[in-house]
């Protein structure tokens, strides 16, 4: 009998009923709500007069829609000037406390982009199934949970009967074997599999990364490259749990203590991949030959090194790829054959649920500190993840590095990575983003999305342009 | 939720590949609380020329007549020809909700986004995946014929062309059963009550500490 995947050890133990037809019942032991696609959700249920089914399991945080400018947020609720987003978080606060449950609301200081708050409180735990309204739920997977976004009608189900129904992934293992280059982030590892993989390279598969350069990442880098696991077409990502894991849980306040933390923790190292497991299918990138990489297009497969060009559509051979790619291209104003150091950028966003945790925030300043945003760049944003990754930032004084080389500091939320707040990029402006969707108007209405890290967004900032950041960590007296 | 049997209906052309959610509704209408009203907003950015804000008349705004949705002659389709990837990015279920509110109930691809594909079976929206030769074809016979209308029977689990011709397309059983009887999923697994129950004990006793801690 082979092994199992560490895929299949979360769904054998979470598996409530296994029906004739190929799909499952699979408890769920935690459900994270944000503001943007709960509140039907919580309607269904009263119109069908059902209660939550385990309302301590479920967690919320309001984050799309949350003002990030200091002075909005001082009024509170008030200061989310326009009337449909404040009804949508009032509407949030109100279900939380018709329905008992926890929410962290908008002036907690604890708030912020709920794949930074679930696992920074300790509500992301591994073995758990986690699931969210919202797709880059993939992001817990770095903690060796399954953990994947839902639909609406699937909020309400799992509320109502703390289950969901599916039908089994395949495995995949994407392996990055060797070391990463300095200055080669997780980012650029997420990058470049969708790049070698595709948008739709992980459709029907739950992908486990692994090997030295995904085992040598902090449990932060982790979380980048699983929430991003859904841009290569994957629900779930997943990362084996080791010790790096089990200390970065450790003592956060919803994690199990004492004696409980004892056992839970000897339960947890149990959750890695057996060696004879068997994958559907391999991937085996080497560490090695990743270097920083940017998206040109509108889609995150359509990335390219730093030290690259933009690639002809007119060469590609498969029709359907070459429409998108001459779209693409139209969409941007970009020309083929055009380097990337040579895209002029007017915009530059550090945050998101992919790149807004303290480490994200240190690259970025180590790059800008004493220099100055270039005077090409019309707005620059640094918002942290969580109140607590803002606070923490301030005890180290990076808000005062951003703010001296011109970036503004914000407060925490979701904020231009999709734009549903007023922090809106303009049409036809190109922006240096360290999100994770560069699609057509993801971050305002005609805007120009470029997918980076975030030591590469802060060195667009300082040059108005895309620099290779190696050349600036590296050829000065800042060796980091 | 709505039963699906049969459907007959004018084919609309979505000639691109990897159309995700933001382009099939963008973010600005997901504020809304509701979950009707988003079919005057469904493709937006491509719909129209100028930029879209909930709440607002829609009537009066410039279309894009370069776009497929605004030819006369996909006026009132009900299946959507779609590329490969459809509905990927957000898992936001106001892309089904729009396309369904606008009036589409089939979407034929080469294939689908998980999410986005599990969110149309939870509304009543079918989506078919079959052959991208198949599709290609398909794209070629609307483009030659105005008013080119498909039928798709779920039961026998065929589309059939205008010159009579079928083409089989498979769907997950469960799925199929729950849209013929337009069945509630809650209901139906609340009938398993029982056994959520007995899983529950079991694993509060396995793994106590998912139970019980708070901050």
């Amino acid at each position: 009998m082979t092994g199992k995947t560490l895929y299949d050890k979360l769904w054998d133990s979470h598996l409530v009923k296994q029906r004739d037809d190929g799909t499952a019942l699979i408890y769920i032991d935690r459900q994270l709500i944000h503001e943007v696609t709960s509140p039907q959700a919580f309607e269904g249920l009263r119109m069908a007069g059902r209660r939550p089914w385990r309302a301590e399991a479920n967690f919320a945080t309001p984050d799309h829609n949350i003002p990030t400018t200091r002075e909005e947020r001082r009024l509170g609720l008030e200061g989310i000037r326009d009337p449909i987003s404040r009804i949508q978080v009032t509407t949030l606060d109100d279900n939380c406390k018709e329905f008992g449950i926890f929410e962290l609301d908008m002036n907690d200081e604890r708030q912020g982009i709920v794949h930074v708050v679930g696992p920074e409180q300790g509500a992301t735990l591994p073995g758990m199934t986690i699931v969210c309204g919202d797709s880059h739920t993939s992001t817990h997977g770095a903690l060796g949970a399954l953990a994947h976004g839902i639909g609406t009608s699937e909020v309400e189900h799992v509320m109502a009967t703390q289950c969901l129904l599916q039908t089994k992934m395949r495995n995949m293992l994407i392996r990055v074997d060797g070391r990463l280059n300095p200055g080669v982030t997780a980012k650029d590892i997420v990058l470049a599999i969708i790049g070698e993989i595709g948008t739709a390279g992980g459709t029907g598969y739950t992908i486990e990364f692994g090997g030295e350069a995904i085992r040598s990442l902090s449990v932060e880098g982790r979380m980048t490259v699983c929430n991003m696991a859904i841009e290569a077409g994957a629900r779930a990502g997943l990362i084996a749990v080791d010790e790096t894991t089990l200390a970065y849980i450790k003592g956060r306040p919803f994690a199990p203590k004492g004696d409980m933390w004892e056992k839970a923790a000897a339960a947890w190292r149990g959750l890695v991949s057996d060696a004879d497991a068997h994958f559907d299918r391999v991937v085996v990138i080497d560490a090695a030959d990743i270097i920083p990489q940017v998206t040109w297009g509108t889609s995150p497969e359509m990335v390219a090194p730093i030290t690259g060009e933009i690639p002809d559509p007119e060469k590609e051979l498969d029709p359907s790829r070459r429409d998108n790619m001459r779209q693409a291209l139209k969409y941007m104003g970009l020309q083929p054959g055009t380097r990337i150091t040579d895209i002029k950028l007017d915009c530059i966003f550090i945050g998101s649920c992919t790149n807004s945790r303290i480490e994200d925030l240190r690259a970025a300043a180590a790059v800008v500190k004493g220099r100055k945003v270039a005077a090409n760049i019309e707005m620059a944003l640094v918002v942290p993840g969580s109140g607590l990754v803002k606070k923490q930032a301030e005890a180290e004084g990076l808000d005062k590095i951003f703010i001296d080389a011109g970036l503004e500091w914000r407060e925490p939320g979701c904020s231009m990575c999709l734009a549903m707040n007023a922090d809106q990029l303009g049409a036809g402006k190109h922006c240096a983003s360290t999100s994770n969707r560069n699609f057509e108007g993801r971050q305002g209405f005609g805007g120009r999305t470029h997918l980076v890290s975030p030591a590469m967004a802060a060195a667009a900032a300082i040059h108005g342009h895309f620099v290779d950041v190696r050349d600036i960590l590296f050829t000065t007296d800042r060796l980091v | 939720m709505r039963k699906f049997t049969v459907q007959s209906g004018l084919v609309m052309p979505l000639d691109r590949a990897n159309v995700d959610t933001d382009f099939i509704i963008p973010k600005q209408f997901l504020k809304s609380i509701k979950r009707s009203g988003f079919g005057v907003n469904l493709f937006d950015e491509h719909r129209y020329m100028d930029k879209g804000e909930p709440g607002r008349d829609n009537s009066g705004r410039p279309l894009n007549p370069d776009f497929v949705m605004n030819k006369p002659r996909y006026k009132g389709a009900s299946v959507l020809l779609a590329r490969e990837n459809f509905g990927c990015g957000s898992s936001r279920e106001h892309a089904p909700w729009a396309l369904d509110d606008y009036g589409f109930r089939v979407i034929i691809a080469p294939s689908y986004a998980d999410i986005f594909f599990n969110n149309c079976f939870k509304n009543g929206v079918l989506p078919i995946v079959i052959d991208r030769k198949i599709v290609d074809e398909i794209f070629g016979e609307v483009e030659a014929n105005t008013g080119y209308s498909l039928l798709v029977d779920l039961e026998k689990q065929v589309i059939v062309k205008p010159d009579g011709n079928s083409i089989p397309f498979a769907v997950d059983s469960f799925r199929k059963y729950c849209l013929l009887h337009g069945l509630d999923d809650i209901g139906l697994t609340l009938q398993d009550a029982g056994d959520i129950k007995a899983f529950e004990s079991r694993w509060k006793t396995a793994a106590p500490w998912y139970f019980g801690v708070q901050a």
